[in-house]
């Protein structure tokens, strides 16, 4: 999939992103996706998961998995603190919590804000990342969660893991 | 809504009025004789057929309308109601059901059956010496597969066929016949339209028409929903009596119908003259008769005969001495109109519901536990609040379970069918009495228990019950007595069936059993453990296999899907009395009982079906075998142990047994484990939640569910894990297919 390609398909005009923190990176999606946002709580952890899904938790009586995002983008897996906010975000069919250091910023822009991904990027990043934004001195990546999280995810989850 | 959405309502429509057909006939069959009983078997019937000719299902109109007429005899009086034509009625009842099934799932019924039965219900039909009226419905089914072309009265059929409307018929016959039409109000009420039916006639032929304006009362009388018109129409047509009765197929309740064949075919020009009603008409009017449509007409009208509608009124009023005929026939209407007390609501809604209303019952939990945490004197105003919001979450939470509860009549009416097919194969005399019908239970229960209960009631009528001439060398009624009934106790929903047969043969399942490998010749059993041996796998009592039950499943197979449903069976059998089998059954799928258990730090939910018993291993009872399998020694017998947290990869190494638990489960492929787990906290009924609807499938794992505290506890998976043990891996399928 090109890069130019993936940018263009990202729907016309100006949107809405939610940026989160994650370490000294910061990223963003649509807001569309993002259903809530809620403190962090102990996640019941679930037997043969793999390292970044941290365990289930209770949300209103729905089973909500936690996507630890540092480790699931490939960084070091997050030892959550009561700070730590859980971006509640629809990924197709199913609802996911996706467990971040903090959200940071809500930010409108137009397509023109979105730079292309550099070619330089290894296959985790060129999987997920759809574009960098630069926001005063700040470099924001730009994530799509379908892309994170497919649906045949056996042959993704090799590069992930 | 598209077609196939209204044709969903039309098959869930035609279960309903299945039931109802099937009842009303047991009823009849038990000897009740009211005639609102064979009126709600004929409507059902007539509803089917009305339905089925709206969506074009010719074979199940057609064999309606065979049943209707014949039922149309029972109603008139015609035809007695005795044992043999009620089994006819049975049968075809039980063939209309396969019909609408086949209509529905596609295939198709066996067309000997069907001819054989139409044959019978015209039999009867005509046997009875219908009058001329009847004789040639029953002798010319619509397209009926057997259309029978004699008829005793002389009549002649004429053949057609269905798509015969565009045809040319110029070679056909021609009949003329007098139609009288007289809308009721509730005609109106429904939506039909008189003018519209009168044009559908009026494409059948040619057609002369009269209006009758003789109800009409004078204008400030008149009520503006009124009916007051009927029509006497002259029609000369090739099409035969029924097509013609067809055009008013679904106004033929809610109006009066009369067709006769004229005789005299020449008076082509009727003229405008109204025509006198039949007294019956006249009976139903003074009260009844109300129409919404034609008001402007109808005003128009009135003036002009004013002092004709005057007579009319005093006319009415003098016959308004209901006859019986008439006053049934308004009960019938009256019953029919209070039937549809329910809404029909998507489960999903349902479900919805409750689990909203299973988290506000976790919500106040947690809210009275952290107000009780801060409020050091536990008599302020909050606590009592909280105690009556308590108490009302509780009131809430029971209501909306009721809403999913659906009484288990429906599934013993199939059951009755299941013992008359069977027996009458067999050659048995068996009657089923059914008790507690209404005792309610979730749906997906009732859904789910269909099969194991056919297969056990099959399983009572051939091999429970002794054939009649075995009964009476027992000195037994010759007739076999199956009893099924429903009840509620402690929670659980208690469903027994009781047969008086010859009960088990102990000696002969003992026998089989050795044969099967499945006992050691020398095995002490006690009776009971001999009867529970039927419920081993690969185990058949029937010496050859018969076309009814033994057909490889047992009752093992009967066993694992009660226990798939969190349920408990058992027999108790007295030789030469009969066999009782008792199913203990959780009302609901959306809770489940279960053993709350603490497993490296985690707190899990073991079914309690699934266990057997618990107990503390004491160090000498554990046994290593082999580099790291372990076994616990239980009364003399060895059981290997399985270390759940080990399983579930919750830690590395396996735990001292010693310092746990062990609960002694069975497996559903048998055999026994023991389940180690850290300490029992308690035992609760737990709310089932999803976990596939936002992550994956996990080995192990069954489902999950909230306690108390809010948080999500997992619910163990009790077969794949002793299935683990055995050496099947449980797969950790290391997709986050949490997300994808």
């Amino acid at each position: 999939m090109s890069v130019s390609y993936a940018v263009k398909s990202l729907s016309q005009g100006s949107r809405e992103l939610i940026a989160f923190r994650i370490g000294d990176q910061e990223f963003c999606v649509n807001i569309m996706s993002v259903r809530e946002i809620r403190g962090w709580t102990q996640a019941t952890p679930m037997p043969h998961a793999p390292p970044y899904v941290m365990g289930v938790i209770n949300l209103r009586g729905a089973v909500l998995p936690i996507i630890d995002m540092s480790a699931r983008l490939g960084m070091k897996q997050a030892e959550p603190t009561a700070r730590h906010v859980i971006i509640v975000a629809q990924v197709k069919s199913k609802v996911v919590g996706l467990l971040v250091e903090a959200v940071s910023d809500i930010l409108t822009i137009t397509d023109d804000n979105i730079q292309p991904v550099p070619e330089i990027s290894s296959d985790l990043e060129k999987q997920y990342a759809r574009g960098i934004l630069a926001i005063d001195t700040r470099m924001i990546c730009l994530i799509e969660l379908d892309a994170l999280f497919p649906e045949k995810a056996h042959d993704k989850e090799s590069e992930a893991a | 809504m598209d077609m196939n959405e209204i044709k969903e309502i039309f098959f869930q429509e035609c279960e309903e009025q299945l039931a109802e057909l099937e009842s009303g006939l047991l009823k009849l069959n038990d000897g009740d004789r009211d005639p609102e009983t064979v009126n709600a078997v004929f409507r059902a019937v007539h509803s089917i057929k009305g339905g089925a000719g709206a969506f074009g299902l010719e074979e199940l109109v057609a064999f309606a309308h065979v049943f209707e007429t014949t039922l149309d005899c029972v109603r008139s009086n015609k035809l007695e109601p005795n044992q043999d034509v009620l089994k006819v009625m049975l049968r075809s009842a039980d063939v209309l059901a396969d019909l609408v099934t086949c209509s529905r799932d596609g295939g198709s019924v066996e067309e000997s059956r069907t001819r054989g039965l139409v044959k019978e219900l015209e039999a009867l039909a005509n046997g009875e010496a219908p009058p001329a009226a009847e004789a040639p419905k029953a002798a010319k089914p619509a397209a009926a597969p057997a259309a029978t072309p004699t008829d005793d009265s002389g009549f002649q059929p004429i053949p057609f066929t269905f798509d015969g409307f565009g045809e040319e018929e110029d070679a056909v016959e021609q009949f003329t016949y007098e139609v009288t039409f007289k809308p009721a109000r509730e005609l109106y009420a429904k939506g039909n339209e008189a003018a519209l039916l009168l044009r559908d006639l009026s494409r059948l032929g040619e057609m002369s028409i009269a209006c009758d304006t003789d109800q009409l009362p004078a204008l400030e009388s008149m009520d503006p929903e009124a009916s007051y018109f009927g029509w006497k129409i002259s029609i000369t047509t090739p099409k035969s009596e029924d097509e013609v009765r067809a055009v008013f197929e679904f106004a033929e309740w809610d109006c009066e119908l009369e067709v006769k064949l004229a005789e005299v075919s020449a008076d082509e020009e009727l003229p405008m003259v109204p025509v006198p009603f039949d007294l019956s008409a006249l009976d139903e009017e003074p009260a009844e008769i109300v129409e919404p449509q034609p008001k402007a007409v109808a005003a128009v009208e009135a003036v002009s005969s004013v002092a004709k509608a005057v007579n009319a009124a005093v006319e009415k009023k003098e016959s308004a001495a209901a006859a019986a005929a008439a006053a049934t026939q308004n009960n019938a209407v009256a019953a029919a109109s209070s039937a549809g007390q329910t809404i029909r609501v998507d489960l999903d809604r349902v479900d919805r519901l409750i689990n909203l209303v299973g988290e506000l019952v976790i919500n106040q939990a947690m809210l009275s536990q952290s107000v009780v945490e801060n409020d050091t004197n536990g008599t302020s105003n909050i606590n009592m609040g909280l105690e009556e919001l308590q108490q009302l979450t509780r009131e809430i939470q029971d209501s909306v379970m009721a809403i999913r509860a659906q009484p288990v009549k429906p599934v013993f009416q199939r059951m009755s069918r299941i013992v008359r097919e069977v027996a009458d194969m067999v050659g048995k005399q068996i009657r089923l009495v059914t008790e507690g019908e209404n005792t309610e239970v979730d749906k997906t229960v009732i859904d789910k228990i269909a099969e194991p209960l056919t297969h056990m009631i099959r399983n009572a009528v051939d091999h429970g019950i002794e054939s009649p001439e075995k009964r009476e060398a027992a000195g037994k009624d010759p007739e076999g007595t199956i009893k099924l009934s429903a009840k509620h106790r402690s929670g659980r929903i208690l469903i027994e069936l009781i047969d008086d047969g010859g009960g088990i043969n102990r000696e002969r399942v003992k026998q089989k059993a050795i044969d099967n490998d499945l006992i050691s010749p020398d095995a002490n059993l006690s009776d009971e453990e001999i009867d529970n041996l039927i419920f081993a796998p690969g185990f058949s009592t029937a010496d050859k296999i018969s076309d009814i039950s033994g057909r490889g499943v047992g009752m093992d197979v009967v066993k694992r899907s009660i226990q798939a449903l969190g349920g408990r069976i058992s027999i108790s059998s007295r030789p030469g009395l009969g066999s009782t089998f008792t199913m203990s059954l959780p009302l609901t799928l959306a809770v489940l009982d279960g053993m709350v258990v603490t497993v490296a730090g985690q707190t899990l939910v073991v079914p309690l079906t699934a266990i057997v018993e618990t107990l503390q291993p004491e160090a000498s009872a554990i046994h290593s075998f082999g580099a790291n399998q372990r076994l616990i020694s239980i009364r003399n017998s060895f059981c290997p142990l399985v270390d759940v947290g080990r399983i579930l990869n919750f830690r590395a190494n396996q735990a001292n047994p010693v310092e746990g638990v062990a609960l002694l489960v069975e497996s559903e492929g048998g055999g026994q484990r023991a389940l180690m787990v850290d300490a029992i906290q308690g035992q609760r009924q737990v709310v089932i939640k999803s976990l596939e609807a936002n992550y994956t499938h996990v080995p192990g794992i069954a489902a999950a569910t909230i306690l108390g505290d809010g948080r999500v506890a997992l619910i163990l998976d009790v077969d794949a894990v002793v299935g683990a043990s055995r050496g099947q891996s449980l797969k950790p399928e290391m997709s986050l297919a949490a997300a994808g």
